[in-house]
């Protein structure tokens, strides 16, 4: 029988705010094997990390923990004390963040940050640490260590920080890595990289490796076994093929159930229609500013000659990793930015460039739905004024008690209730807000919707009801959306054609179904090659 | 009656106040806010005190002729209310509650003796006979007399209110906690009973080398500060929220044109050039005697061109704040849904970036109150600061100088500033902080 490296027993958390107590993590108990990798997946906010941070014992001075027994090895984790845990942590078990660009200081060199760890847990001479470095640096494949042992963190991409971060966290040579979400920041294909590498490291060192995330598909393609978290519980401990084959609990089949399909794509390839919208040779770029005058000293090409049509009443995704121009795409579109080159064709005129009472005119037609439910909406103004806003700007035509009853009627037609207008924003959740910022663009009644990743930021139940919820209003107002998104999942759910975005250009475009199932360009089969599927066995 | 400039405007100010108060009385949105900031028991308290430093401000800002009184003949309604505080002027320093001058002189005795040591003050426990015996008693007496006749005050005056409010009681719209409110007036009311009492017997500050009672000086400097810290911010204000915000949203020339000019204005050392201005207005003042009919409406004027310099110099720093915050506002996600929407550029300053940085306003205003009370000390240090006539604690910290130097130390006017500035700063400081959480609704989640 192999040893457990991680026994858990009984754990929980609870949250003392000024006037109430919330349980974040409520009696959870798992063991970790040795060099096995562990899955715990849950939604946000289910006490994942907490729980993580509780082993560690790292919890907010608000927090306060209590359970049977954290054996780690032989020590009981929740009795040891704190000098003995500063010997652990960081040697014994290592931690990585989902945000690397955190949780390394820019003002220190990445070598440096890594020696640091080095000398904490080791005696070791300075040419040794040195030596040490490279090897931790080349095992986690930095080219050319030697050159990059001195460079700061900003002049790394993410996907390399996020390696730097692996690297200083197996300086410890610990038994248990903890992975909270250690993808989540990161590209597909560049994720895709990370965990195999995460899973040749493991296999090399032979450690145990403790994956959390709220990627169902990512961890089923990762682990051994998988521990499914509700709301501060854990309803599902098994293995991870019998988890993914025969889920017992009803939330793990709805998990699963939730879980976007790639291979769920509109089959019919009916894409003609009459034409809303043509991009013609779009070109976006940033002037580059140096010197004590600002001058203009370069451009740099965000988007780089776009040519796109779209249907009414269909849907284009665009698709592509971030930095690649899609959403300075979108706000050039809206007009949000300058320096917009090429025809935008709306009903065959040219709205690119158009400036004042023209421009307010046009608003109408062409609306957004943000990312980021959170900062997309006013926090000092009630969600009957934020849904009334284009109302009253774009028809000043209509009273205020009419005004009233409209935005009770789009509250309802997003799935919230009437009430809900004399309310602030931070009382909704997430998914809530999103439905908020629906009404918000749906009021002006407009004939395309520009969908920025409206769903990254929500969880997998959540998210699929925003999907379905903007494939019902799609149907009844017979609009287009352009959805931006960096899901190939997601894309197969809603869209009828594809664009696939590489630095300002698009690679690729055609039928959804045409796309995912026969992809010409290389860029889109590695991009199709990277996205974490359900494979079991 | 006779109305000096920072009269006028701090009336003006109070009317605004008023009357904007009176429009947005029935206002859905304000309900909840006022509501927590009445249930904020240290707001509550900070309330009363500040209203009471107002309410001395006000008084004294009222004047009127009075002949045959004070070299000018014009009085404030709070010196008419006060008389007796400043007519009992002594010879020079007296310590707080003392019957003697704190400096040894010859005394001349009844029997035509001179001899040398302390003597008797003229006002001060004058009805003592003998103040080494009597006066701990007669202190005590004092101040128990007078907590009485505030307390009894107290009790009829809330008889009175108690058989109105009964008639009223359904018009009350606030969650006010009552008896908690009414305890905190009845312990202000008691114990300034107590003190008015105990201060036409005694100098219950002591008083400074000319004697006069620095218990005067301390109160009618009250409203040399609230004139400065408020028509400063109010000439600030308009200032730095118009162009800070401007410069953020336009970016561009706009705020190439704002940025070089406050840097411009920073880069000059600010004592210079508020020194420089005031010499011009003195020299003005030398220069047009027959404008200046009296050595009240001179200092008055020159109180009012110290807020106006204050003002255009202190812009700058709550300007730089909100050019950084409204270059972050501009680019969330609300702000761009605004403009796709179709808001002009003038709603939405006033709707998604005015109320986002109303936080820092207030909070840099609080502490600029401060800050501006202590810049009046500093510039009457070097003689640019408010008239040496006008009483101020700048003027009365300055002076400290020359008495901390002195031996046996003249503690007593420094101490005095000190503590009633610090009274101001703090209760307005508590009472900020409250309205400002109060108006966060990111706050109000647990209500």
């Amino acid at each position: 029988m192999t040893k457990r490296v991680l026994s858990v027993q009984g754990l929980s958390v609870q949250f003392q705010t000024d006037n109430e107590k919330v349980l974040v993590v409520d009696d959870i108990s798992f063991d970790i094997l040795e060099s096995e990798t562990f899955g715990l997946v849950g939604e946000s906010g289910s006490g994942k990390s907490i729980s993580a941070l509780a082993i560690l014992r790292l919890l907010p001075r608000s927090a306060k923990m209590s359970g049977k027994h954290v054996f780690f090895k032989e020590k009981d984790l929740l009795t040891l004390p704190e000098t003995s845990m500063c010997q652990i942590r960081g040697r014994r078990i290592a931690m990585i963040f989902q945000d690397p660009m955190i949780a390394l200081n820019p003002v220190k060199s990445i070598g440096h940050q890594i020696s640091e760890v080095i000398k904490i847990h080791f005696e070791l001479s300075s040419s040794e640490i040195q030596s040490r470095v490279l090897t931790l640096l080349r095992q986690v494949e930095i080219p050319s260590p030697e050159s990059r042992i001195g460079d700061y963190p900003h002049q790394f991409s993410g996907g390399q920080l996020q390696r730097v971060m692996i690297a200083a966290a197996l300086a410890g040579e610990p038994d248990l890595l903890i992975a909270d979400e250690p993808t989540t920041a990161l590209d597909v294909t560049i994720q895709a990289q990370i965990l195999t590498l995460l899973k040749s490291i493991q296999r090399q060192v032979g450690m145990s490796l403790w994956l959390i995330s709220h990627d169902l598909a990512l961890v089923s393609s990762m682990v051994d076994r998988v521990a499914v978290m509700k709301k501060g519980r854990i309803v599902e401990v098994a293995e991870t093929q019998q988890l993914f084959t025969y889920p017992e609990h009803a939330y793990t089949q709805k998990l699963l159930a939730a879980l976007p399909s790639i291979d769920s794509c509109r089959e019919e390839a009916n894409v003609t229609g009459d034409i809303l919208l043509e991009l013609k040779n779009i070109r976006i770029s940033y002037p580059v500013r140096k010197g004590i005058f600002n001058r203009i000293v370069s451009h740099h090409q965000a988007v780089d000659g776009v040519n796109l049509t779209l249907h009414a009443g269909k849907t284009l995704a665009l698709v592509g990793e971030s930095g690649c121009g899609k959403t300075t795409l979108a706000k050039g579109l809206l007009n949000l930015i300058e320096n917009v080159e090429g025809h935008i064709m709306w009903a065959g005129q040219n709205i690119n460039g158009l400036q004042g009472e023209p421009l307010r005119q046009m608003r109408s037609n062409i609306q957004i739905i943000f990312q980021d439910p959170f900062s997309s909406m006013n926090p000092r103004m009630l969600v009957g004024q934020i849904i009334g806003e284009g109302l009253r700007s774009l028809h000043p035509e209509i009273s205020s008690q009419q005004r009233k009853v409209e935005v009770a009627t789009l509250l309802q037609q997003v799935g919230l209730s009437a009430e809900c207008a004399t309310r602030y924003p931070h009382e909704f959740s997430g998914g809530q807000r999103q439905r908020i910022c629906i009404a918000r663009a749906l009021a002006v009644r407009p004939k395309l919707i520009i969908c920025d990743e409206p769903t990254s930021a929500l969880d997998v139940s959540v998210q699929e009801k925003i999907i379905l919820l903007l494939k019902s209003l799609q149907q009844q107002y017979e609009m287009s959306y352009l959805f931006i998104t960096h899901d190939l999942a997601v894309v197969s759910e809603i869209a009828d054609e594809l664009a696939v975005m590489y630095e300002g250009k698009v690679v690729e475009y055609g039928p959804v179904y045409q796309l995912l199932n026969d992809p010409r360009q290389p860029y889109t089969q590695q991009l199709l090659k990277a996205v974490p599927k359900i494979s079991v066995g | 009656m006779i109305i000096l400039w920072t009269d006028a405007l701090i009336y003006l100010l109070l009317t605004t106040a008023m009357v904007s108060g009176f429009f947005l009385r029935n206002y859905e949105g304000l309900k909840r806010p006022l509501n927590k900031i009445a249930a904020n028991k240290s707001a509550m308290v900070s309330m009363i005190i500040l209203l009471f430093f107002v309410a001395i401000g006000l008084l004294d800002s009222l004047h009127f002729k009075a002949e045959g009184q004070r070299a000018s003949g014009i009085i404030s309604v709070l010196d008419y209310c006060t008389q007796p505080l400043w007519q009992q002027t002594e010879k020079t320093y007296s310590a707080p509650f003392s019957a003697y001058l704190y400096s040894k002189a010859y005394i001349t005795q009844a029997n035509g003796f001179q001899s040398w040591g302390f003597p008797r003050l003229k006002f001060g426990g004058s009805h003592l006979l003998n103040p080494e015996i009597e006066k701990t008693a007669d202190v005590l007496i004092k101040l128990i007399v007078g907590l009485s006749k505030g307390f009894v005050f107290c009790i009829s005056w809330v008889g009175l209110r108690a058989l109105c409010l009964a008639k009223k009681a359904g018009q009350i719209r606030l969650q006010v906690r009552p008896g908690f409110m009414g305890i905190t007036i009845i312990i202000v009311v008691v114990g300034l009973s107590g003190i008015i009492e105990l201060s036409t017997y005694y100098h219950i500050l002591g008083t400074d080398k000319v004697g006069e009672d620095v218990f005067y000086q301390t109160i009618k400097s009250i409203r040399t500060g609230l004139v400065i810290g408020s028509l400063t911010t109010f000439i600030m204000l308009p200032l730095a929220v118009v162009f800070g915000i401007l410069a953020g949203f336009y970016r561009g020339w706009v705020d190439d044109l704002i940025q070089y000019s406050y840097t411009t204005l920073n880069s000059i050392p600010s004592v210079l050039l508020i020194a420089a201005s005031i010499l011009m207005v003195q020299i003005y003042m030398v220069n047009h005697p027959e404008l200046f009919t009296n050595l009240e409406s001179r200092a008055d004027l020159r109180l009012l061109f110290l807020c106006l310099i204050l003002g255009v110099t202190s812009w700058t720093g709550l300007c730089r704040m909100l050019r950084a915050e409204t270059l972050k506002l501009r680019e969330m996600g609300y702000v761009q849904a605004a403009k796709v929407l179709g808001v002009r550029p003038i709603g939405i300053l006033f709707q998604h970036i005015l109320p986002n940085v109303m936080h820092i306003i207030l909070i840099s205003v609080v502490l600029d109150f401060s800050a501006l009370v202590l810049a009046e000390a500093v510039l009457s240090y070097i003689n640019v600061g408010v008239d040496p006539s006008t009483y101020s604690w700048g003027n009365m910290i300055n002076g400290a100088r020359l008495e901390m130097a002195r031996e046996p130390v003249v503690w007593w006017p420094l101490i005095a500033a000190f503590v009633f500035m610090f009274i101001l700063v703090l209760t307005a400081n508590l009472f900020a902080d409250a309205v400002r959480d109060a108006f966060d609704p990111r706050r109000n989640q647990h209500d």
